[in-house]
């Protein structure tokens, strides 16, 4: 009896996964080499977290530059001597005064605000979006939704963290010593050829290069997870609809980007050694390095949305109560834009290819709005006459239906070709992209992170406080954003410090819409640190959800279920099921549940 | 899983006793059995072969372009490397190929010597591979000025477009080169492990063959770069 007891008091699977041995030490130890996905993904999600808040101060340096134009004005006068003498004004260099010793004597307020709108998008993009789905919450989700007690290889999984936090210092360093001016797609021949005489832009260019190495580790791990550590019972179409769209964003990562890999190892050659193939003055072509980026590039759009668009489908479906309809319109929707998204880079270099080619691609591009509206109509189609709960998670959800509509529906001008002549290079183009990556990704991050903080960390935080965030990240959201639609429209370019007068209030109520949208995430935080601290204990199933993550305890035990699995009942049964560790207390369900 | 029934008689016991040894290896608790283990790593190895590919993608289509636009440059520099040197390499990778599907197949059957010795073998050829590639190749070619992009300085160059070439040359066999030498420490960690542990054998050679898996693509990929490089007119 005794044995039996101190074995069940040492055996890993009774405690949560959160438990550890004692003293400060041994769990830091004990975490940096864990194998088990759910601390991982809880480690990309600190790691993507702080990204996110680096990314997110460079957007509003970026935005405090633009309250002020940035001029230079050269005047001539008459000076007391009765010579002409010219006088040079720059006036508006916000940044430069704000922190102009951070990068070195003789950086006039231009190249300033050229590295700081580089150091948003290249944190934003290579350090935070792809990774902040996928790798965070899909790392924790993943298995437990299969019923597997981990990914297919769990040290790989490991190591991809530790190449993602690698290729972040590189990143690091280099705005360290100064940032880069590149623009985020280190197109050449500028990226070749800028601040030449030193490692910032080979710094930046390898963060980004080992950074692909661990999104191709990640996605492969969860393809193989997916084909092979589904619960018993659970075929392809039993799997919830998030699994669908991470197994179509691992697909993509695993297929695009060994070409940014090459594209990135060219580029960095090509700095360092002047191989040429980029440089026309040794017959090599830069439009070459758009195409092999953008055939990367594009795809990995569709990695940062995809697994948004599967947060959403599940948020959505739990919280309206009801069966998710076109449940395989959604599956395969995810899997053809996942095959569309090879087929459209040349939309960004429509001015770079023939026109029959430029046709080509404009044809190919409207395709993607088939499937994302798709998605968009059954998700709709799943809220009518539906048992709508609303809560945090679902008030980000239907933020999501709105501006994400509002970000594809503006992609359809840039698609074709007579209007993106007019638009293309302009605020349209950056209004439009953070309307999908934003309003898209990062709403539908926002929607994710509070359906499952309480299955990941076992605390339940404030509804109230995180409603005021959402509320405030929305109002901002639009306000930074809507304007630059029509700041686009009427000329500004994107990537410029000057502007002429015309422009200025917009720009100065888009700066304050940053402000807020930096208020409402602030919100958020603070909700969440102090659910951390003081959160009520979380039931294991909330919100009522049928997937297989709301079956085992919140936060879940170290090897995620007590026995396997084993499927009783599709994830959005709703109608007919009770769903599991229901308290009558908790929420009402529907007539007929359990009733089958 | 089925103990396989082979000789054990001249192995000391403490090799069959270390938990290294292969009768005594046991898949990851995550997984119901070895066998769903062995096929999942192997899936994953095929998908990461499919980026190896996607890789050298970017390589073969810039070559294609250059090609197309400067096929004088491209000829020129194809008939200054010597296809004897390209055509002895092809040679040993392919023979090293045969020998890593060798020590496979030895392995499932638990010739624990052959199997060794045929891995030796494997690693013997990534090694000439690579000494070939550095010696009589770069060592020769660089030397003379053919080297890539602004490093170019042979004087007799007819066309304005040979470094090109030459970048694209580097890269590509370079790259290769760096594989073969990744594939040549995966397989002397494997014949590190075979000697002191015995860690394979019939029931236990995962990674044993996806090392092969690896060293095929890698021999692939130079049965493409061979002809490109050195044969065309």
């Amino acid at each position: 009896m005794s044995t039996l007891e101190a074995n069940a008091g040492h055996h890993h699977d009774e405690g949560s996964y959160f438990d550890g041995p004692p003293g400060m030490m041994a769990r830091i130890w004990q975490w940096s080499t864990t194998v088990d996905h759910k601390k991982i993904g809880v480690m990309y999600l600190v790691a993507v977290l702080f990204m996110f808040f680096l990314g997110g101060m460079a957007a509003i340096g970026v935005r405090y530059e633009l309250l002020d134009p940035i001029r230079t004005q050269t005047t001539e006068f008459v000076n007391a001597a009765g010579d002409i003498e010219t006088v040079t004004v720059t006036t508006g260099e916000s940044l430069k005064e704000l922190m102009g010793g951070m990068f070195g004597e003789g950086v006039s307020g231009s190249q300033i605000y050229n590295r700081v709108f580089t150091l948003h998008g290249a944190i934003m993009v290579f350090m935070f979006i792809i990774p902040a789905i996928p790798a965070a919450l899909g790392n924790f989700l993943l298995p437990i939704m299969l019923g597997a007690k981990d990914v297919a290889f769990p040290r790989l999984n490991l190591l991809s963290w530790y190449i993602y936090v690698v290729g972040c210092l590189f990143g690091v360093l280099s705005i360290l010593l100064g940032g880069v001016d590149t623009g985020w797609t280190f197109y050449t021949p500028y990226s070749t050829t800028t601040d030449a005489d030193h490692w910032r832009v080979v710094l930046m260019v390898m963060a980004a290069f080992i950074l692909g190495f661990s999104s191709i580790l990640t996605g492969l791990n969860f393809v193989v997870t997916v084909h092979k550590l589904r619960a018993p019972g659970m075929g392809w179409f039993d799997m919830p609809l998030m699994i669908w769209a991470l197994y179509a964003t691992a697909i993509i990562q695993v297929l695009a980007t060994p070409v940014v890999g090459i594209t990135l190892l060219l580029l960095i050659f090509e700095r360092v050694m002047h191989i040429g193939i980029f440089d026309p003055s040794l017959g090599g072509d830069p439009v070459l390095y758009q195409h092999f980026f953008w055939f990367y590039s594009h795809p990995v759009v569709y990695v940062m949305i995809l697994p948004g668009m599967g947060i959403i489908s599940e948020v959505i479906a739990v919280n309206a109560r009801k069966h998710i309809f076109g449940y395989r319109a959604i599956a395969f929707s995810s899997l053809g834009i996942a095959g569309v998204s090879f087929l459209v880079w040349g939309h960004h270099i429509f001015t770079a290819m023939g026109e029959l080619a430029a046709i080509l691609f404009s044809g190919l591009t409207f395709l993607v709005a088939i499937p994302t509206a798709i998605k968009m109509f059954n998700w709709v189609a799943t809220l009518y006459k539906g048992s709508i709960v609303i809560n945090t998670a679902m008030t980000y959800g239907l933020m999501f239906l709105f501006t994400f509509s509002i970000g594809g529906l503006t992609g359809l001008p840039l698609a074709t070709l007579a209007t993106d002549l007019h638009l293309h290079d302009s605020y349209y183009v950056v209004a439009h992209f953070h309307y999908t990556m934003m309003g898209g990704t990062v709403i539908a991050f926002m929607a994710g992170l509070h359906h499952w903080w309480p299955k990941m960390f076992g605390k339940m935080y404030s509804e109230k406080g995180a409603m005021l965030g959402a509320a405030l990240v929305f109002i901002g959201f639009n306000l930074t954003f809507f304007t630059q639609f029509f700041l686009g429209t009427q000329g500004m370019p994107r990537r410029y410090a000057n502007y002429v007068d015309e422009f200025q209030t917009l720009h100065q109520i888009s700066s304050a819409g940053s402000l807020i949208l930096l208020v409402g995430f602030l919100v958020h935080l603070f909700v969440f640190v102090q659910s951390l601290l003081s959160g009520d204990k979380a039931p294991a199933n909330p919100w009522g959800g049928l997937t297989l993550e709301w079956e085992t305890e919140s936060p879940p035990i170290e090897h995620n279920f007590h026995k396997e699995p084993i499927l009783k009942h599709g994830p959005y049964d709703f109608e007919t099921t009770v769903p599991p560790h229901w308290d009558p207390k908790d929420y009402p369900l529907p007539e007929n549940a359990g009733k089958h | 899983m089925t103990m396989i029934d082979t000789d054990t008689s001249g192995v000391p016991a403490r090799i069959l006793k270390s938990p290294m040894h292969w009768r005594n290896a046991k898949h990851q608790s995550h997984w119901r059995s070895g066998d769903e283990e062995f096929d999942a790593a192997k899936f994953g190895m095929w998908l990461f072969l499919s980026t190896e590919v996607l890789l050298f993608a970017g390589i073969f289509c810039g070559y294609a372009v250059f090609r197309m636009l400067y096929p004088e440059a491209w000829a020129n520099g194809s008939h200054s490397l010597d296809w004897r040197m390209g055509a002895a390499n092809t040679a040993i990778l392919l023979f090293s190929s045969w020998t890593a599907a060798n020590a496979v197949r030895l392995c499932q059957l638990d010739k624990q010597f052959w199997f060794k010795i045929n891995i030796l073998i494997t690693i013997l050829c990534a090694i000439a591979f690579v000494a070939i590639k550095f010696t009589f190749e770069y060592g020769i070619k660089l030397p003379e000025g053919k080297a890539p992009g602004t490093f170019f300085s042979y004087p007799y160059a007819t066309d304005p477009h040979e470094p090109l070439w030459w970048s694209l040359y580097y890269i590509g066999t370079g790259i290769h080169a760096f594989h073969v030498i990744i594939g040549a420490f995966l397989f002397a960690f494997v014949l590190w492990r075979a000697h002191r542990y015995q860690a394979y054998g019939p029931t236990q050679y995962t990674l044993v063959e996806n090392s092969a898996l690896y060293w095929h693509i890698v021999d692939l990929i130079w049965i493409f770069l061979f002809p490109l490089l050195y044969l065309i007119h």
